[in-house]
């Protein structure tokens, strides 16, 4: 028995490990293949130009600034009001049916799927707001679109910080705001900056919710106000890859387009990951 | 600041910040109730002109042909279809991948796969229905001789590998955090790591596991992009892998910008939305309730 059963050992473990692997290989493939197909493209043309030539020459400037200023716009949403529903769960409540409750709407916002925070972005910013198409309705669906990716982090990050530290405050005569204000969210701050970061990532990289609130296909100037139209990389590459007439011909700049948004995510997300791996050291060290 | 930091004023200051803190603490409450109520609003005046059966059950999607149909159920089904196969392949991947996390792999191996996961997690889905579209469609074209690759094992595959990080990374945490004792007890029986892991860890842990598949499942719903770009758009029901699909999300992407404000089209596209949108909190339930049952920690 024994020899047969350390058999199905060794072999399971090997399944284990190619199935393992099989998902990484998968990974590096899909960036490898993408960068070697698209560096040609890279130049300080395509950073800083707009498209020309019915977008098959110049480059994606309007895209990377538009896609900045959602980031920045969705941010201004979902950083305050996050953090306060993170800090509110943490510090403040003290009913745990109502923490339960805020805890549950928190969980099926995040289910919810993209496109029906595009429909939403659509019927509420865009139409009922009036707000049209524009950076402001693509900004606020982004910004609840990571309301429950803040929250989370935040939260995470104000139960890594020791009760000790509380305690020690507020023992010290400070009111409760004043012990958030000056102790928690200060040796919080790092946890809290990597959801700023995640969020950052997943505002950059979304589609669908900016689909039918804010992107457009091609303008070559700058958005002059919150209330105008703007390019932005995801909806870039899905319009060049997909619409228009010359696909083949625009197929290196897609490529290119699409560096530069795993980039532009990638390094948002290590540099969220980094902190949050020194944040955790610290307060274990604490 | 003087000597009382108590003085009365920021104890008020203090009650006051509560309160507010209370009010924004409800916003995600609210914003689900806005987007619940947005998309009645725009959605159920479907049924004032398409029966509710009509809707789910009838099998043609034409919106734009004379007389209008409005029949979801081509869309339905390829959105369970695609989902269905997506799991099928994401699954024995995800779990396979945490239980070498939690328990075959070296700590440094794991401390650079674990961030690897999230990288994965992190990548734009236009970039993975991208890749799908100019990568993996040609060669399935080829490998295959068929008319497309874009069809429902393309979107599947794609898919799948959107879903591991999330079934892989909550079941490594629900397998983390089954109790040495537990694993202990079975060595001491005489086990090996094999048959401990399959008759012990997985066991004890499977509660969680379910959480992610369907936490997995419910993002591979909802997910619009790749859908869009790699499952080939025919909004007809597909009755073979190698069929072009359009699921419900794809549908609403690709129609949104035609359908006018307030039109028949525009209202059905909404009560799309809505399907999602409580389908996918379904899941969310379940995945909810499921996750409350596996606290290990506690005992």
């Amino acid at each position: 028995m024994k020899p047969a059963a350390n058999l199905v050992e060794r072999a399971m473990f090997i399944l284990l490990r190619v199935l393992s692997y099989a998902v990484i290989v998968f990974l590096v493939v899909m960036l490898a293949y993408i960068f070697k197909k698209g560096f040609s493209s890279l130049s300080w043309e395509f950073f800083t130009e707009p498209p020309r030539s019915e977008m098959t020459q110049g480059g994606i400037f309007p895209a990377i600034a538009g896609t900045f200023y959602l980031m920045v716009g969705a941010s201004v949403l979902s950083i305050p009001v996050g953090v306060v529903t993170a800090i509110y769960l943490t510090e403040y409540a003290q009913s745990p049916g109502l923490v339960k409750l805020i805890r549950l709407g928190v969980n099926n916002l995040a289910g919810v799927p993209s496109v029906v925070f595009g429909l939403f972005g659509l019927s509420f910013f865009v139409t009922f707001l009036d707000f049209g198409t524009s950076i402001a309705a693509g900004s606020f669906t982004l910004g609840l679109l990571n309301l429950p990716v803040i929250i989370r982090a935040t939260e995470e990050a104000l139960l890594t910080v020791p009760g000790t530290y509380r305690e020690a405050s507020l023992s010290l005569g400070a009111t409760r705001w004043q012990t958030i204000y000056r102790i928690v969210l200060p040796s919080a701050l790092p946890g809290i900056l990597t959801g700023v970061m995640l969020s950052l990532g997943r505002a950059a990289g979304e589609t669908a919710p900016i689909m039918f609130t804010a992107a457009t296909f091609y303008s070559p100037d700058l958005p002059g106000s919150l209330l105008s139209e703007v390019m932005a990389l995801p909806y870039h590459i899905y319009v060049m890859a997909t619409a228009g007439t010359h696909i083949q011909a625009t197929r290196p700049l897609q490529y290119g387009t699409a560096i530069v948004l795993i980039m532009l995510v990638l390094v948002l997300n290590m540099a969220g990951l980094v902190m949050r791996y020194r944040f955790k050291k610290r307060m274990r060290g604490a | 600041m003087k000597a009382g930091s108590l003085s009365h004023r920021s104890i008020i200051y203090d009650r006051v910040l509560s309160r507010g803190f209370l009010f924004i603490g409800m916003s995600c409450l609210a914003v689900l109730m806005l987007i619940m109520l947005f998309l009645f609003k725009e959605g159920l005046p479907l049924f004032k002109t398409v029966g509710i059966n009509d809707f789910l059950l009838g099998d043609a999607w034409y919106p734009t042909s004379a007389p209008e149909r409005y029949g979801a159920f081509p869309l339905i089904i390829a959105s369970l279809f695609v989902t269905l196969l997506a799991s099928l392949i994401a699954v024995p991947l995800s779990v396979s991948l945490a239980v070498y996390l939690s328990e075959l792999a070296h700590p440094v191996v794991r401390e650079i796969v674990k961030p690897v996961i999230e990288i994965i997690a992190s990548i734009p889905s236009v970039v993975i229905g991208f890749f799908g579209m100019v990568v993996l469609a040609p060669w399935m074209q080829e490998t295959f001789r068929l008319n497309s690759g874009l069809n429902v094992l393309n979107a599947a595959i794609m898919l799948a590998f959107m879903a591991v990080p999330t079934i892989a990374s909550i079941s490594e945490d629900a397998l983390s955090s089954v109790p040495l004792s537990l694993k202990e007890g079975s060595y001491a029986l005489g086990a090996n790591r094999w048959q401990t892991i399959r008759h012990i860890t997985v066991p004890a842990a499977l509660s969680g596991i379910w959480t992610a598949i369907i936490l997995g499942v419910s993002r591979v719903i909802g997910e619009t992009m790749v859908v869009l770009m790699v499952a080939g758009g025919a909004a007809i029901i597909p009755w073979s892998p190698f069929d072009p699909a359009r699921p419900l999300t794809a549908n609403i992407a690709a129609e949104m910008a035609e359908a006018p404000y307030g039109s028949t089209h525009y209202h059905a596209l909404f009560a799309i939305g809505i399907l999602l949108f409580f389908l996918t909190m379904f899941f969310n339930v379940v995945a909810g309730f499921l996750s409350d049952k596996y606290q290990f920690k506690e005992s």
